[in-house]
């Protein structure tokens, strides 16, 4: 960590020795030019060279002594990450909490900074977190509803109307059984859906609209735990162009409501499709 | 979520607890003190903007911390605090037994500011300047208490056998 950072306490080229040039000797944190400088007055002052030698020896000990505490393990109570206990899934306010503030690395992530991302006063450090992991299944998430939700005439294959073939063929073909949450509570109508090729097999995709013929899309995909290597994820947010997208995995799916509402909105249905989809025996 | 100040906060983690163990030869003591470090790091942590390096910073944090101890010990006169014989973190060979339980001692004998100083210039590594900042002292006040650490350490251990493989240390 020591640099060739001047002392401050210590004079310029040419000017006299101080005891603090001494130190910084020992200590490297001389400039080169410094450092010679020292080198050649040490070397006409044996006692001044012997009190430098004894301090290097110093620290030469004091890292021998304590060196060996760098290789034990970490005792078990050590807080290794941020959060010591996990919060409670179910919690879904702490889970919303966790969303927002995982925006600014979804965001950053993307390279998109914008001015909320700036104003909530996340840095660029999560550019380096491993971001690619959800990307995928909620990246293609918000390219379908880029697709389709503008399409006038055929938004989707199977309309609301047939609701229950719908979710029966979706079921089907998804090899396990899917649901459309009822979203009218909220203020959204379910228009019907569709399959969708995902990265390796069929994913699912329901289309509500609100009053104002708004839409948002709802992506159900069973690739994505798989993907994330987790059963469990928080809330996350991104954003795609004009589309933001709230995903997360739970069990067996993966999750992406996308729209070009809010982020607030977007909470506000994610907090109810999360509570309509959330399997009732989730421990806690 | 920044993730990678995360992960430089865990990779503080080894050198915190060595210098935990300078200040504090104890060892659960040491890693309370470390422990106590990390809850108050993990918990100032989405406060905390690139002040500096995420070292010298933890390092303030965890000199707080000690700071408070010290003052809570030094109400209870009971604790015998730096006078016991530390236990040494290691011992490798039986003949180096003798030196490393003197330089330990020596180290604690030290005022706990002076060993703050001398532990975080020599085997921290830190630079005057981030010692400065973690201690929220002027750097004249690092270099006086290390130069008066680096004296006293010098006359305790003066006319002991030092290890031999430390002899020719350049």
């Amino acid at each position: 960590m020591s640099t060739m950072e001047p002392v401050k306490t210590s004079s310029g080229p040419g000017s006299p020795i101080t005891e603090a040039d001494l130190h910084a000797f020992v200590d490297q944190q001389l400039t080169p030019v410094r450092h010679a400088e020292v080198e050649q007055y040490l070397a006409a002052r044996p006692d001044e060279a012997q009190r430098v030698q004894d301090w290097r020896q110093q620290n030469e000990l004091l890292r021998g002594l304590l060196a060996p505490v760098l290789d034990e393990p970490l005792p078990l109570r050590l807080p290794l990450r941020r959060h010591a206990t996990p919060l409670p899934w179910r919690a879904l306010a702490a889970g919303l909490v966790i969303a927002a503030l995982s925006a600014g690395t979804a965001w950053f992530a993307r390279g998109a900074i914008d001015g909320s991302a700036a104003r909530s006063g996340l840095a660029p450090g999560g550019a380096g977190a491993p971001s690619g992991e959800l990307t995928g299944f909620a990246h293609r998430a918000a390219i379908a509803h880029g697709v389709y939700t503008p399409d006038g005439r055929r938004p989707v294959e199977v309309g609301a109307d047939q609701e229950q073939q719908l979710v029966t063929w979706l079921s089907r073909r998804l090899g396990t059984p899917v649901k459309a949450p009822s979203l009218g509570g909220i203020g959204y109508a379910l228009i019907g859906g569709r399959l969708l090729p995902g990265e390796s097999g069929p994913v699912a995709q329901f289309m509500y609209q609100d009053g104002a013929a708004q839409r948002l899309t709802l992506y159900v995909t069973r690739e994505a735990p798989k993907a994330a290597g987790q059963v469990q994820t928080a809330f996350r947010f991104g954003q795609e162009g004009p589309v933001n997208v709230f995903y997360w995995v739970d069990r067996n799916f993966g999750y992406a409501i996308s729209s070009s509402a809010e982020r607030q909105e977007l909470m506000r249905v994610a907090q109810e499709v999360y509570r309509q989809l959330a399997p009732p025996e989730t421990p806690r | 979520m920044r993730a990678q100040q995360e992960a430089e906060i865990v990779a503080c983690i080894p050198s915190l607890r060595r210098y935990a163990r300078g200040l504090t030869p104890d060892r659960e003591r040491a890693d309370d003190l470390v422990q106590d470090t990390l809850e108050r790091a993990w918990g100032k942590f989405s406060m905390w903007q690139k002040r500096g390096a995420v070292r010298a910073w933890m390092f303030g944090i965890m000199h707080n911390l000690f700071i408070d101890r010290l003052r809570a010990q030094r109400s209870t006169p009971e604790d015998p605090a730096g006078d016991d014989l530390p236990e040494a973190p290691q011992r490798p060979t039986q003949s180096d037994r003798l030196e490393i339980a003197d330089l330990d001692r020596a180290l604690q004998r030290l005022p706990a500011e002076q060993r703050e100083v001398l532990l975080l210039v020599a085997v921290e590594e830190l630079t005057y300047r981030e010692v400065a900042s973690a201690l929220g002292v002027p750097i004249g006040t690092v270099m006086s208490r290390l130069s008066r650490a680096r004296e006293r350490l010098r006359s305790e251990l003066e006319g002991r056998a030092l290890p031999a493989r430390m002899q020719r240390v350049k």
